[in-house]
């Protein structure tokens, strides 16, 4: 443990229906990933939950499978991303 | 929260939805240790240089895709211009150079990377024995290797156009295509080759450079293609101001990429390289870019001015973004790479003449360019002589992949990202007393800077 936080964003793409953010908090909890923020948007028509959330203490990989089997069966799109490709692209 | 909603989804739709990536992170490898009069202890060791280097590029590569959700989407690795490891050795025949060849070849599949560019010669002033023999060699070792490609450097500003040079490439690229034209697509002869471009064919590892290195480069067509139609009529300082803020950004990205490789790499970390690179796929075409400025089709009159808008304000705006650039870094107008250039050619609209002209303001030349099978050897060293005198009168990097492949007008397919694209006509005229004059045109005088 170095100590650093690292932060990571999620952001949750598809047609909107009930059930989307449940699947996803669940699978987050049981991996002991901390939400910091939430909010939702709409991007190419699409219904987007963006979610930042604490990755410092949990492997990347484990997450990412979690997400994809909620991907998978909530027929939506998720990507985490590492917050350091949002600051490079929207910080100087 | 740090960043807001709004921001974090023009990254996502820039990724998802415009085919936002990094086009390659490229593994310079420096081979000038590996040099050996015989050639079967030398290629042992540049195996095992290559493959104990090279260990975990696409592993690390495939993770650093993972963290950041962006695609890689090619891993290369540069060498040493081959031609400087022939010079050593003491049986110079071809079957040598196919050995060579071959070995490094199986390095790069065995470490399962795209290309591995390398094969190369830098004979702007003139051939070395060993660089003879490499040249001579490009046909079959071309024809024989998977993913090894191949540039011969014929000319400088600081040295002029190696014309004997020039003139034996026309020849190659015929004996290339006489084999098997695709091979062709392996092969770049340059103007002022630079020796940290990380695009393939014509990556090595140059002269000058550290011991390894991570050279990146960036793609982003549809991102700024994007950007230019919502724009709708802004005039052209708007238009460049809006560019240059997004190629800042696809910058970033490529800066954040070649940073975080060569930190697990643990090697130096090289450039980023800003050109915008197209692919076949819809919408990622810089001719694209050059329709949305208001052109009916890349290639008509006023597409010159709109590609050296283009290109300056993508350099100003990624200059900011990184610390290092280097490589070819402008925007490349291939043909077959690029849907929306290979349709403006059958169309009639764009020409070989005005592609030439075009390349004055870009930064590659004549790329991917297809031109009649019977299109005589001369003629394709001629093509390459005015790309080399733009290239050398303009101080800046200029190259010509040409491949002789079928008739004029029909189209052609060269597999994958190469893409199709229509055979272009080429100058019925002969130039054959010209290229055949031998010797060197010499520097001009803008080479005269000391």
């Amino acid at each position: 443990m170095t100590g650093k936080k690292e932060r990571a964003v999620i952001t949750v793409t598809g047609v909107d229906h009930p059930g989307i953010v449940a699947a996803v908090t669940t699978e987050l909890a049981k991996l002991s990933v901390n939400i910091e923020d939430i909010s939702q948007t709409i991007l190419q028509d699409f219904f987007t939950m963006i979610m930042i959330v604490d990755v410092s203490s949990v492997k990347r990989s484990e997450v990412q499978k979690a997400l994809d089997r909620v991907a998978d069966k909530q027929k939506v799109k998720i990507i985490m991303q590492h917050e350091d490709l949002f600051k490079y692209m929207h910080r100087v | 929260m740090q960043f807001s909603k709004e921001e974090i989804a023009e990254t996502i739709k820039m990724i998802s939805f415009e085919r936002l990536d990094i086009r390659t992170v490229t593994l310079g490898i420096n081979l000038g240790g590996c040099i050996d009069p015989n050639i079967d202890r030398m290629c042992k060791k540049v195996y095992k240089k290559i493959t104990s280097v090279g260990r975990d590029l696409v592993e690390e590569a495939k993770e650093v895709e993972m963290k950041y959700g962006l695609p890689i989407v090619n891993k290369r690795i540069a060498v040493t211009p081959l031609a400087l490891l022939l010079d050593a050795v003491k049986t110079k025949k071809e079957s040598t150079c196919v050995k060579l060849a071959k070995c490094v070849d199986s390095a790069a599949e065995k470490l399962k990377v795209d290309y591995i560019g390398g094969y190369s010669a830098l004979v702007h002033k003139g051939f070395t024995k060993g660089e003879e023999l490499l040249i001579d060699s490009i046909p079959k070792v071309l024809n024989e290797t998977k993913r090894l490609c191949s540039s011969v450097n014929v000319a400088t500003t600081k040295s002029g156009i190696n014309m004997d040079a020039v003139l034996r490439m026309g020849k190659v690229v015929k004996r290339c295509a006489a084999i098997n034209p695709l091979s062709c697509t392996k092969l770049v002869t340059f103007a002022n080759a630079p020796p940290d471009n990380p695009f393939m064919a014509g990556a090595f590892h140059g002269v000058g450079e550290a011991e390894n290195s991570i050279n990146v480069g960036i793609s982003g067509p549809g991102v700024i293609r994007a950007v230019v139609e919502k724009l709708g009529d802004a005039d052209f300082g708007e238009l460049a101001e809006k560019i240059k803020q997004t190629a800042f950004k696809i910058t970033r990205v490529g800066e954040l990429v070649g940073r975080e490789m060569a930190r697990r790499l643990n090697v130096n970390f090289g450039i980023i390289d800003l050109s915008l690179a197209p692919t076949p796929f819809e919408g990622d075409s810089v001719a694209g870019i050059i329709e949305a400025m208001g052109l009916e089709k890349c290639g008509t009159h006023g597409s010159t001015a709109a590609l050296a808008l283009l290109t300056d304000a993508v350099k100003k705006g990624g200059v900011m973004a990184t610390s290092y650039v280097g490589g070819l870094s402008g925007a490349f107008i291939p043909v077959s790479e690029d849907k929306g250039m290979a349709e403006a050619v059958a169309k009639g609209a764009m020409s070989l003449d005005k592609l030439e002209a075009m390349t004055s303001v870009c930064s590659v030349g004549l790329d991917m360019i297809v031109v009649p099978s019977k299109t005589p050897a001369e003629t394709i060293a001629a093509i390459i002589a005015d790309e080399c005198a733009i290239g050398v009168v303009n101080d800046k990097a200029t190259g010509v992949r040409i491949i002789p492949m079928g008739k004029e007008g029909e189209w052609v397919e060269l597999g994958g990202l190469l893409g199709r694209a229509p055979v272009m006509s080429v100058s019925k005229f002969s130039s054959s007393k010209f290229v055949s004059r031998g010797g060197r045109i010499p520097a001009p005088i803008q080479s005269l800077t000391d």
